[in-house]
């Protein structure tokens, strides 16, 4: 109620300050330290021309993004009016009351979530889930996919070395266990007197890194979160027969095909170990992928971009990464704060977005006929956002987290114990997680 | 008249208060001096103890500073002592702590042992020794995990040329076996310069005649050494040792940097459970629970060893 009242009071300030000419604020945007915050900059420097209000940006690195910024929200901190948080901080964001409900400043001012990429309203926006119940407008779209030297694999020698070695082509591969394959043929071959290796997958411990990885897999291959009918039931879907399979395909492409000391590998470590010409395959956040394109190295078309592949069953799914924009409550400066929102889901500004390298969520933007021709994985972009799913944006979502990172580099990494048993641990500390919260 | 600073001081002091401290006897003067430093100590060391203490018997969430705050006794405690995951923590914290202390008061002593000879660039070399000890650790960290590369890491090129292992065949940090060592090389050397600066202070404060002497009786330099030299460091070694026992005990950033706690839960220090139960997690009363348990260890661990040092220098 008391988030419903804060919505209306602040479109109707919006509204009146709009027809009265709005005083000039100062207004700070936090989000992580990368390539898109830096777009973001110059983009909003139309913004601040327009306005009159000066923009201030606070960027921390991904490794300690999370701590910082939920630092910041559960502390009430004033720091930040503008908040690009991950999509799982929305359950946190809603519930406790770190972000203004949007409901209401959408209604008045004509942004509509119909216009919209679906997986991103719901990822990035709604809590609930399922729910019209809007905390955030989807700023960034992002999903895992997957980066291939395209150069090597047109090359006729290497080609025949894989013919000779499978029977078959050398493709870009369609499903996980084409995919594992493909990476054991590279692992430790010797290409333009250099050894290369498979593939760069996350291993990280310390943050979400393992976890985004092995959950990427681990859809296509049956796992689900709960059980549809019984929310918060876990037992025989996040440890099924099929993810458990999952979890023991990703050891097994751990162990075959990813470079010597990859035991803690991210978002970072993936784009070097792809750029130095380290590995054929590289599994990576679709933000990497500009960065791609204008390297010396891996740029100029030598580079091709997958959707996930599919699991055994043919089931395809994508990790979705990607952020909305929300106001912070604790802001002093909601009516300058809705207003930069409202200029950013202009589809002109979305356009210049995408244009700069941002990963636009408007649909006019990315269902536009010459999207897809616009950038040479702009395509496999599309294509993935249509086969997201998420991790658990629940308010406890980072004790959740906690639990699968440790469970999954104890398997994955440290080779502790079967999948089996890491699985049926993640159900019991995820219970544990649910019970504390008072949810089961 | 004499015209001191002191004097001074007290001529422009308010008669008004010069008479009301010259009525405050000797005892009444050194509270008001010492009651600020006890009232800060209170507010910032005592206070969050006792209400950390408080704390550690509740369900009580930081980030959820609304939600009802249930007492649930001893289960913060309970759930604590009886989690196998907290004991393997436990675990990689005293093998850490066992052996960069061992490896820290050998090659420290061993060091200045070297040190204390007078010798041409004995200055110069003492100097570049200490170096590692003025570096933060989170750069340490970061340049470890270049060195430890197996790709293109010197450590790894150094083990292969001295011991014909290939570089890339092992991972020192992505290793089960090798990783709790890795961190345990990185720490010893950074901080064995420390323990070598306090043994030197002790070597050199061992009086030259006392050698003289040993050397008039005739006593051999092994005997001169295990003797004299080393019961006389002794307290000093054990000053040492308190402070990187201490010191290690709460690791958290060099290790974060290395392993990040991995590879699986191997180098999972206490200091970094800690850190993610209460400021991840965000459960501060389980988390208080846990301060409290390792408090009280290092605390009880402390106490014990300050008096075996006390015995040790009254000897």
């Amino acid at each position: 109620m008391k988030s419903h009242y804060l919505a209306a009071t602040a479109a109707a300030c919006l509204t009146l300050s709009i027809s009265h000419g709005a005083q000039a604020e100062d207004l700070t945007l936090c989000w992580a330290a990368w390539d898109p915050a830096n777009a973001l900059v110059e983009l909003s420097k139309e913004f601040e021309a327009q306005s009159g209000h000066k923009m201030t940006f606070e960027f921390v690195p991904w490794t300690n993004f999370a701590d910082r910024m939920l630092n910041e929200l559960n502390s009430g901190g004033k720091l930040c009016d503008l908040m690009i948080g991950d999509s799982q901080w929305i359950g946190a964001g809603a519930e406790s009351g770190h972000y203004i409900k949007l409901n209401d400043f959408f209604d008045a001012n004509g942004i509509s979530m119909s216009d919209f990429v679906p997986a991103t309203v719901t990822g990035y926006s709604e809590w609930p889930k399922g729910t019209p119940n809007y905390w955030a407008l989807p700023a960034f779209g992002d999903v895992v996919g997957w980066t291939y030297r395209k150069d090597w694999f047109e090359r006729p020698e290497i080609q025949a070395a894989f013919k000779e070695k499978t029977g078959r082509d050398l493709t870009p591969p369609a499903t996980f266990a084409e995919l594992k394959e493909v990476a054991e043929f590279f692992q430790g071959r010797e290409i333009d007197g250099k050894t290369v290796y498979g593939a760069s997958i996350y291993t990280e411990r310390g943050s979400e890194g393992i976890t985004m990885g092995v959950m990427d897999v681990l859809y296509s291959f049956g796992f689900k979160y709960d059980n549809p009918d019984k929310p918060y039931d876990m037992e025989g879907f996040v440890n099924s027969p099929g993810a458990v399979e999952g979890l023991e395909f990703y050891k097994a492409l751990y162990d075959c095909c990813t470079p010597p000391g990859a035991s803690n590998s991210y978002m970072g470590e993936g784009i070097d170990a792809y750029k130095s010409g380290q590995v054929a395959l590289q599994m990576n956040f679709a933000f990497t992928w500009p960065g791609f394109e204008v390297d010396p190295n891996v740029g100029g078309g030598k580079t091709g971009y997958l959707v996930n592949p599919a699991g055994p069953t043919g089931e395809r799914f994508a990790q979705l990464g990607g952020q909305g924009i929300s106001v912070v409550s604790y802001s002093e400066k909601q009516d300058a704060a809705l207003e930069y929102i409202k200029w950013f889901a202009q589809p002109e500004v979305q356009q210049k977005w995408w244009s700069m390298g941002g990963f636009s969520a408007l649909r006019s933007v990315v269902e536009d006929p010459a999207f897809a021709a616009s950038q040479p994985y702009a395509q496999t972009y599309l294509d993935s956002m249509a086969i997201v799913k998420d991790f658990w944006a629940e308010p406890a979502y980072a004790s959740l987290l906690q639990a699968s990172q440790k469970r999954f580099h104890d398997y994955v990494v440290a080779g502790q114990g079967t999948a089996k048993e890491a699985l049926d641990g993640l159900v019991q500390d995820w219970t544990e997680v649910f019970q504390d919260e008072g949810k089961l | 008249m004499p015209d001191t600073p002191i004097d001074r001081l007290a001529r422009a002091t308010p008669s008004s208060l010069a008479r009301r401290a010259r009525g405050l006897s000797d005892r009444a003067i050194a509270w008001v001096f010492v009651t600020p430093t006890i009232l800060l100590l209170l507010a910032i060391n005592i206070f969050p103890l006792i209400w950390t203490v408080r704390l550690s018997f509740t369900n009580f969430a930081a980030n959820k500073p609304n939600a009802e705050v249930k007492w649930v006794g001893l289960r913060n405690y309970q759930r604590i002592l009886t989690d196998p995951d907290i004991w393997q923590t436990m675990q990689a914290t005293a093998h850490f702590l066992f052996w960069t202390l061992l490896l820290q008061v050998v090659l420290g002593f061993a060091l200045a042992w070297l040190i204390n000879r007078k010798f041409r660039g004995n200055d110069l070399m003492t100097t570049l020794i200490v170096i590692p000890m003025m570096l933060s650790p989170a750069v340490v960290g970061n340049f470890w995990t270049f060195l430890y590369e197996p790709q293109i890491g010197l450590f790894n090129y150094a083990v292969e040329f001295f011991a014909g292992i290939p570089a890339s065949s092992f991972s020192m940090l992505g290793s089960v076996a090798l990783a709790p060592w890795a961190i345990v090389i990185v720490d010893t050397w950074m901080w064995t310069p420390f323990v070598m600066l306090i043994c030197l202070a002790g070597l050199r404060s061992i009086p030259d005649y006392i050698y003289e002497a040993a050397e008039v009786d005739r006593a051999s330099k092994w005997r001169q050494f295990w003797t004299m030299t080393v019961p006389m460091v002794l307290p000093f070694l054990m000053l040492a040792v308190l402070f990187r026992g201490i010191e290690n005990f709460k690791m958290f950033d060099l290790v974060v940097q290395l392993t990040g706690g991995g590879p699986g839960s191997t180098t999972l220090l206490t200091s970094i459970e800690l850190k993610r139960e209460a400021f991840e997690k965000w459960r501060t009363g389980y988390s208080s629970a846990y301060a409290i348990i390792l408090f009280v260890t290092v605390f009880g661990l402390a106490s014990i060893y300050v008096k075996a040092l006390n015995k040790v220098k009254e000897r």
